[in-house]
C-alpha cells in the first residue's frame, strides 16, 4: 500500500480564507482580533426569545468592501438554494484561500493532484430542520430535490471541487469540534504521502438555528448568564465563565507540497510540521480526568514533528469557556510542557468569535499561522480573574508581541476525539 | 402572450437564473437554459405551487421545453 514511499514530503501553507463572526477576509478578521474586538451579539438569524442562550457569533451581513458577508457577491443566487449555509461559508473561505494561493491548475495532471478536504461538525442542520417541518405538516411531496445535497457534509468539498475543477482526493471530516484540525492534519498527510500535491482543507459550520441552539442548550453546554452583555460571554479560564458561545463560519487553507510551492514561486505562510490524534474512551461529552486525551494528542503531535516542548512559543487553546474543559486543558498543557511552561503563551481566540464547532480548528489554525507570521499572540478577551493560576501566560485582554517560531493548535470534540497540529515559520 | 405563459417564463427566469430573452417557447430547460435534472424537478414543483395543479412524474418527464410547460398547465386548467 505504501510501498512507493521513502520519506514523507514536506507540507506548507500557501493560501488562507476566513468567514467568521469578526467578518470576512483574513486581513480584516486578524486586524479586528488584535484590536480586541468581539464578534458576539444577540441572535438575529431566528427568534431566540424562548431559549436560555440568546447570543451567538453570527457572521456579519454586509458588503465585501466593509469586510462583511453578502453571499450574492460570492455565489450565483440560483446556486444558493442548492446549498445550506455551511456550504456557502465553505465556498466563501475557499475562494479567498484559493485566490490567495494563486494556484490555478492548468493541466489534467495538476487538476488530478489538487484535492479538497473540508469538514463540518453538524452539516446542514437548518435545512434538515426546515424539511422535517414540511414532512411533519404532511408536505412530503413538496421537499426540494436539493434538500439532501444541500445538507450533506461532504458537499462543501464537492462544491469547491466543482467550482475550480479540482479532481484530486475529495474528502470530508466529521469529528464534531475537532473537525477543523483533523481536516488540516489529514489533508497534510495526503500530501506528505503523495496522494495529492495541493489540498484545499478546512472546516465550516452554520448551526445557529433554533434546533441547533436548543440542542446545545439541552446539553447545558452554552453560556446563559451574559444575554445582556454578549461580548463578555466567552471568557476562557475566567472564573465567571458559564459555557461556550456558539459561533459560525468557515476557515480554509491551501496546503501544498513544499517543492511544488517553491517551484511556482508561491508565497509560503508556514510549514505543517506535526499532527497527532487521540480518543478519550471515556464519556460522550465530558473530558477525561486531567484531560488525558488532550495530553496524549499533543504528545503524539510533538512526537510526529520530532520536537520538544521548549521549541514551542505559542499554543492556540481549544479553550471554549466551559467551566470544566478550560482548566483541564490547561492542566494537560502544563503536564506536557513542564519546565517549558515558563515563557509559553497560550490564548483562546474563542473569546472573540465564540466556538465555531467544526470550523474552529481551521480558523484557529489560521490564527496560529498569523501569530507566527506577525510575531504576535492574539488575546484572550474577558480573562480578568483566572479560576486556576498558572505560570503559562494566557495573553489576557491584550495581544502580546512575541517571537513565535512554532505554534501548536488544539481542538477537542464530543465523543472524546482530540487533535493537535503544529506550524513552523516558513522555511 | 397568455397569463400562463407570462407566469411560466417568470418562474423559469427566477429558478434557473437566466435572462428573460433566452426563455423562448421553444427553449429546452436542459439544452438551452442550463438546467440539470434536479433543476427540472424543482421547476415542476414551482409550477404546481404557482398554478395549483398536480403534475404527476410521468407527465413531468415529458415537460422539457417552456412550451411543454405552458401547454400542460393550460390543458389542466381547462379540464
Amino acid at each position: 500500500m505504501f510501498g512507493s514511499l521513502t520519506t514523507p514530503r514536506r507540507v506548507v501553507v500557501t493560501g488562507m480564507g476566513i468567514a467568521c463572526p469578526l467578518g470576512v477576509g483574513v486581513a480584516n478578521v486578524w486586524q479586528r482580533m488584535l484590536a480586541g474586538e468581539s464578534g458576539i451579539g444577540p441572535i438575529r438569524l431566528f427568534d431566540a426569545k424562548d431559549l436560555p442562550a440568546r447570543i451567538a457569533g453570527e457572521v456579519p451581513t454586509g458588503s465585501k468592501t466593509e469586510g462583511k458577508l453578502d453571499f450574492n457577491e460570492w455565489i450565483p443566487v440560483k446556486d444558493q438554494k442548492k446549498m445550506d449555509r455551511f456550504i456557502q461559508f465553505a465556498l466563501v473561505a475557499a475562494v479567498e484561500a484559493v485566490e490567495d494561493s494563486g494556484w490555478v491548475p492548468e493541466s489534467e495532471d495538476d487538476r488530478n493532484a489538487t484535492g479538497v478536504m473540508i469538514g463540518s461538525g453538524i452539516g446542514g442542520l437548518p435545512t434538515i430542520a426546515e424539511n422535517a417541518q414540511m414532512v411533519a405538516q404532511g408536505k412530503s411531496r413538496r421537499l426540494s430535490p436539493f434538500f439532501i445535497p444541500s445538507a450533506l457534509i461532504n458537499l462543501a468539498s464537492g462544491h469547491v471541487s466543482i467550482r475550480y475543477g479540482f479532481k484530486g482526493p475529495n474528502h470530508a471530516v466529521v469529528t464534531a469540534c475537532a473537525t477543523g484540525v483533523h481536516a488540516l492534519g489529514d489533508a497534510a498527510r495526503l500530501i506528505a504521502l503523495g496522494d495529492a500535491d495541493v489540498m484545499v482543507a478546512g472546516g465550516t459550520e452554520a448551526a445557529i438555528c433554533d434546533i441547533g441552539m436548543a440542542g446545545f442548550c439541552a446539553a447545558r453546554a452554552l453560556s446563559t448568564g451574559f444575554n445582556d452583555t454578549p461580548t463578555e460571554a466567552s471568557r476562557p479560564w475566567d472564573e465567571g465563565r458559564d459555557g461556550f458561545v456558539m459561533g459560525e463560519g468557515a476557515g480554509v487553507v491551501v496546503l501544498e507540497e513544499y517543492e511544488h510551492a517553491k517551484k511556482r514561486g508561491a508565497k509560503i505562510y508556514a510549514e505543517v510540521i506535526g499532527y497527532g490524534m487521540s480518543g478519550d474512551a471515556y464519556h460522550i461529552t465530558a473530558p477525561a480526568e486531567g484531560h488525558d486525551g488532550a495530553y496524549r494528542a499533543m504528545r503524539a503531535t510533538l512526537k510526529n514533528a520530532g520536537i520538544t516542548p521548549d521549541q514551542i512559543q505559542y499554543v492556540n487553546a481549544h479553550g471554549t469557556s466551559t467551566p470544566m474543559g478550560d482548566d483541564l486543558e490547561l492542566e494537560a498543557v502544563e503536564k506536557l510542557f513542564g519546565e517549558a511552561c515558563k515563557g509559553l503563551a497560550m490564548s483562546s481566540t474563542k473569546s472573540a468569535i465564540g466556538h465555531l464547532l467544526g470550523a474552529a480548528g481551521a480558523v484557529e489554525g489560521i490564527f496560529s499561522i498569523l501569530a507566527i507570521r506577525d510575531g504576535v499572540a492574539p488575546p484572550t478577551l474577558n480573562l480578568h480573574k483566572p479560576s486556576r493560576e498558572s505560570v503559562i501566560d494566557r495573553v489576557a485582554l491584550q495581544p502580546q508581541q512575541r517571537n513565535i517560531e512554532i505554534a501548536l493548535s488544539n481542538s477537542f470534540g464530543f465523543g472524546g476525539t482530540n487533535a493537535s497540529i503544529l506550524f513552523r515559520k516558513a522555511p | 402572450m397568455s397569463d400562463t405563459a407570462e407566469k411560466v417564463k417568470k418562474i423559469v427566469v427566477e429558478h434557473l437564473g437566466v435572462e428573460e430573452a433566452k426563455v423562448t417557447a421553444e427553449a429546452s430547460f436542459i439544452d438551452d437554459l442550463g438546467a440539470d435534472s434536479l433543476d427540472t424537478v424543482e421547476l415542476v414543483m414551482a409550477f404546481e405551487e404557482a398554478f395549483g395543479v398536480e403534475i404527476p412524474d410521468d407527465a413531468a418527464e415529458k415537460i422539457t421545453t417552456v412550451k411543454d410547460a405552458i401547454d400542460y398547465i393550460e390543458a389542466q386548467k381547462a379540464a
